[in-house]
């Protein structure tokens, strides 16, 4: 049948992962920012700017790596911004990062439309070439799937690795965990909540950041306005799903992938007897189920979305 | 640093937080048009010229402020009853749509049943989409912010098979857009030669009307009560999940309005691009307002001059038009911080 043969294809799996990327990012990102008790709806804008400005950085000459950074930065930056109005100031995070969305979005497109007035075809830079790891990748299933991707999906599977040491293997990580969950006992031991929770907030925004410029560095060599097409809200969705734990993280990540390659591949198959809408129809419906099958089990950090004052009981 | 609430805010204050965040709006705003070499003052001028120097200008202005006040009020009733509703762009469009199927086949009927049939199609569509996150996050504890958001990429999707498969229109020279609501459907023009229909007075209607049921009938109390407090509220005795359910009726019902009067008022048909992204600004406007309902009414066209404005200023200057967008999403900061100044009091 059709669909084992595209199953048991390595390309197709490696298309997964190559989708799944920004998401990895994306979701490890705003995992971070929950786990310290701050929703960041920033992403999506967030995911946008670093888009744009990644690349905007390698059309003018900078190297790609310098993208990656510049990318990450200015999503430090946003985050940043949506820390200061939500930790200490308190103000609901749920407006604030809508906010921060539209900002980030509608300045990310101002930008881009300033530099390049006309509306043809946008410009191309050189993108991040695959890189194949000597001997894994001439493994015969494996080897296409894994071992031939480009360098930002390496890093992003070394972020999942790293990210959850940090969380679950130091003080730091321990931390931040804490912080998301009960704050007075954080502040009891003499470290800063306010502090801690802008370090996760710029951290994971920075990710986001990264997530975004893959987009144009990796899968595609352009930017154009509203290329992110709610990945960043999958993204959301995904935490809950990953039960706030980088490992699932990755795992949510990949299966979005799946479904993203496999509907590529469904169009071809089906043809026109199923409309090609439904077919782009089903991450977003996938996210939608992934919610709803896991929030009755999944615990978030109990003190997520509450503004933390100090003294208050 | 301390915030503490004050006690009791006086009404001037109110009034002069939205407008003291759209003066830091414009005032950031500046410095992306310092970038081009249009000077700022004469940018900012011709965009008021743009939104308001001609009667034209100002009846655009008007039928841009239409659908801006309907999911106004959608997003700042769900707002005030901590409702996330992010998905009044989902719900105009499944408004329109059902607009659309509901006049293109019952043409059978005089105009006096087949409009108000009409509308009701699109709010009661609107309001059965939002049904479903608000149900999720009663029944299940789903948060609705993202459901809402999901929805919104999901009904897009189905707007474009609908208008690209059974509801074409076979007259339209191949050009995606659905078939039309018949001539009779379609609202009255409130000024001959402009566009401004009676659209805007079923939005101002709608406004007064939500002012009316949130200030002087239970369940506005109720609504407002569940929005400060669910568990205080639960405790007084107020049904918290019906109340919830009852907002977000409302709520989708008057942005499937919004939908359904830009089709009737408006274009006439639906298509993928029916809407700018009204739902987002929506939010904008509901906090521009305060989540006050005719303060909503202001906001909407305050909102739609800056578009107007920004449009054929960008036409005039070069400037690209998103720094409406850039405006706007500034002013929706700054006015989250003025609401926090005129509510809370700075202590050490």
């Amino acid at each position: 049948m059709e669909v084992l043969d595209v199953l048991a294809n390595g390309s197709f799996w490696a298309a997964a992962l190559r989708l799944a990327t920004p998401l990895i990012f994306g979701v490890l990102g705003a995992l971070l920012c929950e786990r310290a008790g701050v929703l960041n709806i920033g992403i999506e804008g967030i995911m946008t700017f670093g888009a744009m400005l990644g690349w905007m950085t390698v059309y003018h000459g900078g190297n790609l790596w310098m993208g990656v950074l510049v990318a990450g930065g200015i999503g430090a930056l946003f985050g940043l911004l949506h820390a200061l109005l939500t930790v200490p100031l308190g103000l609901s995070q749920h407006v604030t990062g809508i906010g921060i969305t539209l900002l980030a979005s509608s300045m990310s497109y101002y930008f881009f439309r300033l530099a390049f007035p006309a509306n043809t075809s946008p410009p191309t830079v050189e993108a991040f070439k695959a890189v194949e790891i000597p001997y894994l990748s001439d493994l015969p299933f494996v080897g296409p799937a894994l071992f031939q991707q480009t360098p930002l999906t390496y890093v992003a599977l070394a972020t999942t690795a790293v990210l959850a040491y940090t969380l679950y293997r130091t003080p730091l990580g321990l931390a931040v965990r804490t912080v998301g969950e009960n704050p007075h006992a954080v502040e009891a031991q003499g470290i800063s909540v306010t502090s801690l929770r802008i370090g996760a907030v710029v951290a994971g925004s920075a990710l986001m950041g990264i997530g975004g410029c893959y987009l144009t560095l990796s899968a595609f060599n352009s930017f154009f306005p509203t290329m992110v097409q709610g990945r960043g809200w999958i993204c959301l969705a995904l935490v809950p799903f990953a039960y706030w734990r980088p490992g699932k993280a990755l795992f949510g990540a990949l299966l979005y992938g799946l479904f993203d390659a496999s509907q590529l591949r469904l169009q071809v198959i089906l043809g026109r007897s199923v409309p090609y809408e439904l077919m782009l129809m089903a991450p977003y419906l996938f996210s939608i189920l992934a919610l709803a099958l896991v929030s009755r089990k999944a615990t978030a950090p109990q003190a997520l979305m509450k503004p933390f004052r100090r003294g208050e009981r | 640093m301390l915030l503490e609430r004050r006690e009791g805010t006086p009404l001037f204050a109110m009034l002069l937080a939205p407008v003291g965040a759209v003066i830091a709006a414009l005032t950031i705003s500046s410095v992306l048009i310092s970038f081009t070499d249009v000077p700022v003052f004469d940018a900012y001028g011709r965009l008021a010229i743009f939104a308001f120097g001609s009667r034209l200008a100002i009846t655009e202005t008007l039928v841009r402020a239409t659908p801006l006040i309907l999911t106004g009020l959608s997003v700042a009733i769900a707002f005030r009853a901590q409702i996330w509703n992010i998905g009044a762009e989902g719900q105009l469009y499944v408004g329109a749509l059902a607009g659309v199927a509901a006049g293109s086949n019952l043409t059978f009927l005089p105009p006096a049943l087949l409009i108000p049939l009409i509308i009701f199609a699109g709010a009661i569509s609107g309001m059965l989409l939002l049904l479903g996150p608000v149900l999720l996050r009663l029944k299940l504890g789903v948060d609705e912010t993202v459901v809402t958001l999901l929805l919104n990429f999901i009904v897009l999707l189905f707007v474009r098979l609908m208008v690209d498969g059974p509801m074409k229109d076979p007259l339209a020279f191949g050009w995606p857009q659905s078939v039309p609501v018949p001539e009779i459907a379609m609202l009255h023009k409130l000024i001959p030669g402009t566009r401004l229909h009676a659209g805007l007075l079923i939005a101002a209607a709608a406004a007064f009307v939500v002012w009316i049921v949130q200030r002087w009938t239970v369940f506005g109390l109720e609504s407002r009560a569940v929005g400060t407090n669910p568990a205080a509220a639960n405790f007084a005795g107020i049904p918290v999940s019906r109340v919830a359910l009852k907002v977000a009726a409302l709520s989708g019902g008057l942005a499937g309005l919004a939908g359904v009067v830009e089709v009737i008022g408006v274009k006439g048909f639906a298509s993928t691009d029916l809407s700018p992204g009204y739902g987002y600004t929506a939010i904008i406007i509901a906090m521009l307002a305060a989540l006050h309902p005719l303060g909503v009414v202001l906001a909407a066209v305050f909102v739609a001059s800056i578009f107007i404005g920004a449009d054929g200023m960008s036409r005039s200057t070069g400037i690209p038009s998103f720094i409406a967008d850039v405006i706007l999403a500034t002013s929706l900061i700054a006015m989250l911080l003025a609401l926090l100044l005129v509510r809370y009091r700075v202590r050490r």
